[in-house]
């Protein structure tokens, strides 16, 4: 731990950058330049088709670069998703001569619904459900365009499929398409920074971090799922179009891989990767058109080539070059220390802050807790203690809503939250550390504090910007003495800071309750004086701590009060002195003669 | 009336073959908590080396048999070397990626070697079936239902009573407290590897009289075998089979009075249907992780 000197930080806002649309200027003018170019030079037929389709296909990787690399959930589905919006647009405009657009967005609108649907009945579940439901969603999709000939005209395919008005000329159509391609592409790379893809990151990284620090995980990975099912709508509306004609074998389980292998190759966690691995996947055939020859040869060499990525390049092409500029960049840029930190915890009910009752969570037949009652006062540091399984770790499991309750209320503050789940009791105002600790593991420690400042509820990050947020996780991080090292990613730091940021990320939410869930534990002897230091401080901003540990020495010196568990039971319970001398306190930790 | 027994002894065959399939997918997610997506492949690779074996060489069906199945082990351990040992400290989404991969690899491999058009395979017996009563009965789908029968029971003596077998659970249920115990992790893994290759490989023999032979079939059984596992509860060795014999029912009763075109879409409906009311399956728990 480094040096508590820095906690004297001086009072300084975090400088506010540019506004954004004027520091993403380069990037629109870059754009600006593309549609110009396409809109102007002259290809021949062969090219323009390579670029209609590197186009279209890259907003489609696009959706799966923010599914799967920013939200970490598969999609398998995406050229089904793609097909949708092709078919949308192909019937539309050739079979019922509608309006381009109204065809469009109604192919955006059905891969949407399509998409929150699947989301909706499977994100709830593990990872591989999504994977063999996407699949089967695909197969399902070209079913119904092969069989239902009434509606898609089977196998045929649809011909004649128009094109808006004011982009008729092919060239024009193309210029269109470029200018769909970078706004998709700058909401996709800006998103990643937005309150919305910082969720999404929490997500990929520790599902159970997210929850307790107040991300509704099932929401963020629907919304990442169903964005991804429009713009593969999106991208297919485009591709119909451009071609004319679509036929059912362009978006079938094939093309899904195809877009799947296009996405990891490129980098999944980056548009810019999305963007490399579909130019390189389009035209890599394009050079290899012997292997076409051979059916088959093409998809075994793809399947191939998705093993050996996910071996040796799991973060794709850009992934690797991004890594090798992004440390220096990164520390290369200082930030602010931010103003000292204020804790101003709600206090809205009486004298007891958190009122438990009648609490219990059995696993079967065993009762890990069994009708506990606790009350924890306001602004004290509050000890649950108890020898091993004694059901401390399942209380405060139960507490923070990861497990379910078997029965038993918990009011934080005059709200009842026995019912609400993880992220709603974290926007009561309930924040939480982990015994092993759960940080997320790809992004910067200043990331990890924002996220944690971002908590819904957090009345001191004022309208909620970047710079505001910034500025609190900041002095979260100063707080605990890591101000300076803010940019660094988590990887890098050792064990003793790793603790020291997931309590700085609990404190920029500004909870009401804190429960550190065993903080000393493999802390050595001048590391935990450092963290008894730290909860006195904590503790004389007012905010009220629950605390379980182990260390004997930091309890009774940090607690005013403790309770006691021994098998799920409450033994014992009072000021603390007089609970670490109360024989059935003495008789659990020590046996009875 | 006599349809619908005719009906019944069809999905109850069928769905035999799903619950193979099942079982080798319990088994692989049970030892490595990873959901192998190429279960299905090993089915379509073990029905075209049938082919290659007994038409194509014109071999002994029995010798044919022996050889594809040792060719399916080989292909487990190959598999387990090459796609699963050497991701096994990464998080479950980078495998499950990986066994996507894997079985387009297998699936396309195949193709490329032997082109699109689909194979046919003769059944193990002679006699094509008996007429019992009403019901016509298929030998193969007589085969299938016995083989399936003796299997399960096979697998419940192999887990039970068999010192092998009792340290295949407890890699499974503990991976460090078994090693710690002196149980060869790896060793355990690769066998379980090998185990549900050749399940998954017969299940692909004893199906190939009754599907032709093609490159599709290893999807087609590998996503009902995954629909049984979800409604019998995933990770369930008893609801592997009784998904896998419901699915087969379902199907068989669906491609009757509904849809012939629509029969595989049957499972998705199904599949979702359970998702949404019963994610947890007819059998299975769902546990929480732990914090």
């Amino acid at each position: 731990m480094s040096a508590p000197s820095e906690n004297l930080a001086v009072p300084a806002m975090a400088p506010r950058g540019k506004p954004l649309l004027l520091r993403h200027l380069p990037y629109f003018a870059g754009s600006a330049v593309l549609v110009a170019l396409a809109a102007t030079v002259q290809f021949d037929g062969y090219i323009h088709n390579i670029l209609m389709e590197a186009t279209t296909f890259a907003i489609a990787v696009f959706g799966l670069s923010v599914v799967l690399g920013l939200c970490g959930q598969i999609n398998l589905a995406q050229a089904a998703f793609f097909g949708l919006g092709a078919y949308a647009v192909g019937l539309g405009t050739s079979d019922y001569y509608l309006s381009y657009w109204l065809c469009l967005a109604g192919g955006c609108v059905i891969a949407l619904l399509a998409g929150a649907f699947l989301g909706m009945s499977t994100l709830r579940l593990g990872g591989h459900y999504l994977a063999m439901v996407t699949i089967s969603f695909q197969q399902i999709v070209t079913l119904v365009m092969i069989n239902s000939i009434w509606l898609t005209h089977g196998p045929d395919g649809v011909s004649r499929i128009g094109r808006p008005e004011l982009f008729q000329s092919s060239q024009s159509y193309l210029a269109f398409c470029v200018a769909m391609l970078a706004l998709v592409g700058y909401v996709v790379w800006h998103l990643a920074d937005t309150r919305l893809g910082r969720a999404m990151r929490a997500v990929r990284d520790n599902e159970l971090a997210a929850g307790v620090v107040g991300v509704d995980v099932f929401r963020t990975k629907v919304i990442a799922f169903a964005l991804c099912a429009v713009l593969g709508g999106l991208a297919g509306g485009l591709f119909a179009g451009g071609f004319a004609y679509v036929s059912p074998d362009q978006f079938s389980f094939a093309e899904s891989v195809v877009f799947l292998t296009m996405s990891l190759l490129g980098g999944v966690a980056s548009p810019i990767g999305s963007a490399i691995g579909t130019g390189l996947l389009i035209l890599i055939p394009e050079w290899l058109r012997f292997l076409k020859s051979v059916p088959g040869l093409y998809l075994a060499i793809y399947g191939l080539s998705v093993i050996l990525i996910i071996r040796y390049m799991p973060d794709g092409i850009w992934g690797f070059v991004k890594l090798a500029t992004e440390r220096w960049w990164l520390k290369a840029r200082a930030l602010a220390a931010g103003p000292a930190l204020q804790l101003a915890p709600a206090a809205k009910g009486g004298d007891i802050v958190l009122s438990v009752r009648g609490l219990s969570k059995h696993f079967g037949g065993l009762k890990a807790v069994d009708n506990v009652d606790i009350d924890v006062r306001r602004g004290g540091v509050h000890a649950l203690i108890g020898p091993n399984g004694s059901g401390k770790t399942t209380t405060l499991n139960v507490l923070s809503g990861i497990y379910k309750a078997t029965s038993g209320t918990v009011v934080l503050d005059g709200t009842d939250m026995s019912d609400m789940p993880p992220h709603q009791r974290a926007a009561a105002g309930l924040g939480r550390t982990f015994q092993n600790i759960r940080l997320f593991r790809t992004m910067t420690a200043l990331e990890n504090v924002v996220i944690g400042a971002e908590r819904p509820g957090n009345t001191l990050t004022g309208k909620g910007d970047d710079a505001a947020l910034t500025a609190r996780a900041m002095s979260a991080l100063t707080f605990v003495g890591l101000g300076s090292r803010a940019n660094e990613l988590i990887s890098s730091f050792s064990y003793g800071h790793q603790r020291l940021i997931e309590i700085a990320r609990a404190l920029a939410a500004n909870p009401t309750l804190l429960l550190l869930d065993e903080p000393a534990a493999g802390l050595n002897s001048s590391e935990k004086l450092e963290l008894h230091a730290l909860l006195k401080r904590i503790a004389a901003q007012g905010l009220t701590i629950l605390i379980i540990d182990h260390d004997m020495t930091l309890v009774s010196e940090a607690a005013q009060h403790i309770t006691v568990l021994n098998f799920g039971k409450r033994i014992a319970d009072g000021e603390s002195l007089s609970v670490l001398r109360h024989p059935d306190v003495v008789s659990a930790y020590l046996g009875t003669e | 009336m006599d349809l619908v027994l005719q009906l019944l002894f069809t999905g109850i065959g069928i769905g035999a073959v799903y619950a193979l399939v099942a079982l080798g997918f319990v088994l692989i997610f049970r030892a490595t908590n990873v959901v192998n997506f190429a279960q299905g492949e090993f089915s379509m690779v073990a029905a075209y080396l049938m082919v290659v074996f007994a038409v194509d060489l014109g071999w002994p069906y029995w010798l044919s048999f022996l050889l594809a199945l040792a060719g399916m082990a080989l292909l487990g351990v190959i598999f387990n070397l090459g796609v699963y040992y050497p991701l096994r400290h990464r998080s479950f989404l980078p495998v499950i990626i990986a066994t996507i991969g894997a079985s387009i690899l297998l699936a396309n491999s195949v193709l490329a070697i032997y082109g699109p058009q689909p194979q046919v395979l003769e059944g193990w017996f002679e006699t094509p079936g008996i007429q019992l009563g009403p019901v016509y009965l298929d030998s193969q789908y007589l085969l299938i239902i016995a083989v399936t029968i003796v299997l399960v029971i096979f697998n419940y003596w192999f887990f039970e009573h068999t010192m092998l077998g009792k340290k295949l659970q407890a890699t499974s249920q503990d991976k460090e407290m078994a090693s710690l115990l002196g149980i060869s992790v790896s060793a355990m893994i690769m066998i379980t590897f090998i185990y549900s290759a050749v399940l998954g490989g017969l299940a692909g023999i004893l199906v190939a009289p009754i599907l032709f032979v093609s490159i599709q079939m290893g999807s087609t059984i590998a996503l009902k075998a995954f629909a049984a596992t979800i409604i019998g509860g995933f990770g369930d060795v008893a609801g592997a089979i009784i998904g896998g014999l419901a699915l087969g029912i379902i199907e068989t009763f669906g491609a009757a009075y509904i849809s012939v075109p629509y029969k595989d879409g049957f499972a998705f409906l199904v599949l979702v249907a359970f998702l949404v009311f019963r994610p947890q399956g007819i059998f299975g728990e769902r546990v929480a992780e732990k914090a």
